[in-house]
């Protein structure tokens, strides 16, 4: 199984940090082969998804969105419904058992859309450690009801003002903080990105979902489904969702944000329209210009404005393992609108990526067939950019 | 023998040790930088270090993320830091050393950049973000054309990565003085002297010492321990303050006053 000994996926992955890091990411390695093994470690994360995050989230047979598509039967994974409004705090909540258990007394992570910052704050209030969050200071103004939940929750929020103001920049400040702080400090990197080994880390705490959601989906159907279907922004929950089902003979569809269209250069579809090279520690696809410098990536949904992507997904894009495409802004949208209206859930704009594609991927199924969708947020976080976008008053 | 080589045993053999400048190519404009460069080596400097522009430079504090910014925003890019290092040394034989991120070498190609910066008159790279596990093929890319592979070694690297890079490390050991990012410090870590005493020890290459060191007061204190000092963001940040002549003057004469305490008493 992949990683190989050196992070790597086939190609992607490694390590490319400064030399401080380095005894630091052996050591987490070494941490998490010993303490994921344990018994004791493992019950105790049973328990807190179970009894904290509210876990199994359900799998829910969306007949009225199957309806409206008229092809394939849609059923949702209901991320949504964990604790905090999200898939983030999985990852979050193992990691900081983790770290605990490393005898590390303060957390840091970097945030884009707040779901990643309010998942690592709570995990912090709940395991009673310091901690501070970075966040672009442009996403603090997309996103102030996450600040402000974080703010509750005892974390402290860090702006972050170089350049793009947005998870790419506050993802570099979070490295320089782990830089001075490694010692006694834990970096919760939020995705499947960064050096070795947090792909691997972030993919088996994320892979709850799709271990969940294949028993689910044999105890309601005894099938497998034909399709899964999630955004990628650094692809956690896409990973978490594919990895349980690599070797069964289901196809994977990743959808990034093409923002205001590929041709436009306003987008981060890191996979369908990147090249390779190496950002934030790890050797994958990104965003750059010819001499190597990372360009600004752009969505609607913060969650996805990264210009990097998860090794393991480049190696995925290599070998056709899963297919990445794009859906806009525009497009995103009416994906929000219509699982808000058939089915009554508001999905984060990240989900509604994937919510969007489903029509474009509906006509090539039967009614047979069964396509699982990531539902990897709830909206409510998006209700002010939503309420502009659309034009809805709340007056 | 190198340029590098040849520079640290002409000095041991003075009993003097190495001042190593750093500035960011390119900030504020390329010309500027030249005639920065010059003057450094007309008043001191024994090596010269000159950033690579990087949009994204994890390992650097706000001072030299500044100068990249402002270089990077200036349009100016490896190739153009490669042609400037071409026309420095024209006029001197100081070893000349590039400073970059892995990306923008890696894009460019790491054969043609090791190739292209021989023939110019580079002597050796530093690439912080490039740890040994990752560096076989630019090591040999490095080796091939004759430009010296420069690794770092950190105060969390512990007694056998430092001995093991202190083997793999071409021209001199970088350590890093600090657990942290660079900048200007007025306080470098008390047990400093202690870890650079062990690491004396462990190595057999000369060893230079960066991150944080600001002042002649710190120079003279570390100077007895290393065979090189660098100092890069108190100097940048004079480039970010003035302009012209003044700038050139003043940057002038604090090379000069960083390598005081580094001659043969």
């Amino acid at each position: 199984m992949l990683p190989d000994k050196h992070g790597r996926y086939g190609r992607y992955g490694g390590r490319f940090v400064p030399e401080t890091l380095i005894p630091a990411l052996l050591e987490l390695e070494e941490a998490y082969r010993r303490i994921s093994r344990e018994r004791e470690f493992k019950e105790e994360l049973a328990w807190y998804l179970k009894d904290y995050v509210g876990r199994p989230t359900p799998l829910y047979f969306a007949r009225h969105l199957t309806a409206a598509l008229g092809g394939p039967q849609i059923y949702i994974k209901r991320e949504d419904l964990a604790h905090t409004g999200a898939h983030k705090i999985n990852n979050t909540l193992g990691q900081g058992l983790l770290a605990r258990r490393m005898g590390k007394k303060r957390l840091i992570a970097e945030t884009g859309a707040g779901q990643h910052g309010v998942a690592t704050a709570t995990v912090a209030a709940l395991l009673g450690m310091e901690c501070d969050i970075y966040m672009g200071t442009e996403d603090i103004r997309r996103q102030r009801l996450n600040v402000i939940r974080m703010r509750l929750l005892g974390s402290k929020v860090i702006p972050v003002e170089s350049g793009s103001r947005t998870l790419k920049d506050a993802m570099n400040e979070t490295i320089r903080d782990w830089v001075t702080n490694v010692r006694h400090t834990h970096y919760i990197i939020g995705s499947v990105a960064g050096p070795h080994p947090y792909p691997m880390i972030v993919r088996d705490f994320q892979a709850v979902i799709g271990k969940e959601a294949r028993a689910q989906i044999r105890k309601i159907t005894g099938r497998l489904p034909q399709c899964l279907v999630a955004c990628v922004g650094g692809g956690s929950n896409a990973m978490g969702l594919f990895h349980p089902f690599l070797n069964d003979p289901v196809r994977f569809v990743g959808v990034e944000a093409a923002g205001h269209g590929l041709a436009s250069g306003h987008h981060s579809a890191t996979l369908v329209a990147g090249t390779v090279g190496v950002l934030h520690g790890s050797f994958s696809y990104l965003l750059q210009d010819p001499w190597g410098n990372i360009q600004e990536a752009h969505s609607l949904a913060p969650g996805l404005d990264y210009p990097g992507v998860g090794p393991e997904h480049s190696y995925f894009k290599d070998t056709g393992r899963a297919e990445y495409v794009a859906v806009s802004d525009a497009e995103a949208l009416e994906g929000f609108k219509l699982l808000s209206r058939t089915e009554g859930i508001l999905p984060a704009l990240e989900s509604a990526h994937a919510v969007a594609y489903l029509q474009k991927l509906a006509p090539e199924y039967g009614k047979d067939d069964m396509i699982i969708v990531n539902l990897s947020g709830r909206g409510d976080k998006d209700m002010d950019a939503v309420a502009e976008a659309l034009e809805v008053s709340g007056d | 023998m190198t340029r590098i080589d040849q520079v640290f045993k002409r000095l041991k053999a003075k009993r003097e040790k190495a001042l190593i400048p750093f500035i960011t190519a390119g900030d504020p404009d390329l010309a500027t930088t030249k005639a920065l460069a010059l003057e450094m080596v007309a008043k001191g400097a024994d090596l010269l270090e000159l950033g690579i522009p990087f949009s994204d430079p994890l390992a650097d504090g706000p001072t030299i993320q500044a100068a990249s910014n402002r270089a990077v925003q200036g349009g100016v890019h490896l190739a153009e830091v490669l042609k400037l290092t071409g026309e420095i040394r024209r006029e001197t034989d100081i070893p000349l050393i590039l400073m970059g991120y892995y990306n923008p070498i890696w894009q460019y190609g790491l054969e043609r950049t090791a190739r292209e910066a021989a023939v110019l008159g580079v002597d050796g790279f530093i690439i912080p973000d490039l740890p040994p596990e990752e560096a076989g093929p630019w090591r040999v890319a490095a080796a091939k054309a004759g430009v010296a592979a420069i690794f770092l070694a950190a105060p969390t690297s512990g007694a056998e990565r430092i001995k093991h890079l202190g083997r793999l490390t071409r021209g001199f050991l970088y350590y890093v003085s600090v657990t942290g990012i660079t900048g200007a410090r007025m306080e470098l870590p008390p047990d400093l002297v202690t870890a650079l005493k062990e690491v004396r020890r462990l190595v057999k290459c000369p060893l230079a010492v960066g991150f944080g060191i600001s002042t002649p007061e710190q120079v003279r204190w570390l100077a007895p321990y290393v065979d090189g000092i660098v100092v890069g963001s108190a100097i940048v940040q004079r480039v970010a303050r003035l302009k012209g002549q003044e700038l050139i003057r003043e940057v002038g004469d604090f090379v000069a006053a960083l390598k005081a305490p580094l001659r043969a008493r």
